[in-house]
């Protein structure tokens, strides 16, 4: 493959990158502002296209993928994961708790 | 492409590639180094984001999240984000593919430029809330809010000086290679801050549009 071929390559994956990340932020901003689902539909929807854009971003901004060579990173990815929500959900849960039994 | 150019795909963000040389071979364990900080630093904005979502009914009477969102200006500061972390990559892939210094350094402020609009209409919006009387002193929902926004916005600061650093050291030493794997490593946190971003317009901003 030429340098040229490969400068393209990279720069393609940049745009692909952005042009998802805009879609999926537009749709965010338009549930939000239209509401067509009501506040749990809101919340699913919004939790879902979050979810959906840290995947692009981590995919094309920050090149993980499931290749071989990057399986440490994603590894690391996914244990900080694991660790995030049994602190988050743990801290929730507890607090949230906390909060109903003082109402 | 050859087999050993793809087994030369062996950190995240941008590979300079082995026509790199040094630059290239000291990139993988110091940008992994780097990643390690970067999940660390996602712990601690996942604490901020947990405490935040324990104190959403803690207003105090005083002002909640329905009275301080103005989706315009999120709007705005997430596309600003967004354009400015793309320009960023623009930059790096005109480093790796051997783009005069100039060229690098104008994409890298022009990067800077959005980085900058972020930060102008975010103070614009604390200004804005405070006025309302939402001060982070007022409850304890408030505090929340404005050390999670805070925390992320005091991280664009911190990435929009590093910016003008590696433009200066690029400026000085030319591409020498540790000023590329420094290019590289900004990269990642600029691109990072843009997913902690989208952490926050889903769980802060936008729900708080709920009529």
């Amino acid at each position: 493959m030429s340098e040229k071929d490969q400068r393209a390559r990279d720069l393609r994956m940049y745009f692909t990158g952005f042009a998802a990340a805009v879609t999926l932020t537009a749709l965010s901003f338009l549930t939000a502002i239209l509401q067509p689902f009501g506040p749990v539909g809101l919340f699913a929807t919004l939790g879902v296209l979050a979810i959906a854009q840290v995947i692009v971003h981590f995919r094309f901004f920050l090149h993980i993928d499931l290749s071989r060579q990057k399986r440490e990173d994603l590894q690391l990815i996914l244990f900080t994961v694991l660790i995030i929500a049994i602190m988050v959900a743990g801290t929730v849960w507890v607090l949230g708790s906390l909060m109903t039994r003082m109402m | 492409m050859t087999a050993s150019s793809s087994c030369s795909s062996s950190h995240p963000g941008l590979n300079l590639g082995a026509a790199h040389g040094q630059a290239h071979e000291d990139a993988e364990p110091v940008m992994f180094g780097f990643w390690i900080f970067l999940m660390s630093d996602l712990v601690t904005f996942a604490m901020f984001f947990a405490v935040y979502a324990t104190s959403l009914q803690a207003t105090a009477g005083g002002p909640g999240n329905a009275d301080i969102v103005d989706v315009t200006s999120i709007a705005l500061q997430t596309g600003a984000l967004l354009v400015s972390s793309l320009l960023f990559g623009i930059a790096t892939v005109a480093m790796k593919h051997g783009s005069a210094a100039r060229t690098v350094i104008l994409w890298l402020l022009a990067s800077l430029a959005l980085g900058l609009c972020f930060l102008g209409l975010e103070l614009r919006d604390f200004i804005v809330a405070a006025e309302k009387g939402a001060v982070p002193m007022r409850s304890g929902y408030l505090s929340a809010f404005w050390a999670l926004v805070g925390l992320h916005g005091l991280h664009v600061a911190v990435g929009s000086v590093m910016i003008c650093v590696l433009c200066a050291q690029i400026a000085i030493f030319g591409f020498a290679s540790d000023v590329k794997t420094r290019l590289l490593r900004l990269g990642l946190y600029w691109h990072f801050l843009d997913i902690i971003w989208i952490g926050i317009f889903s769980i802060v901003f936008l729900p708080g549009l709920l009529t």
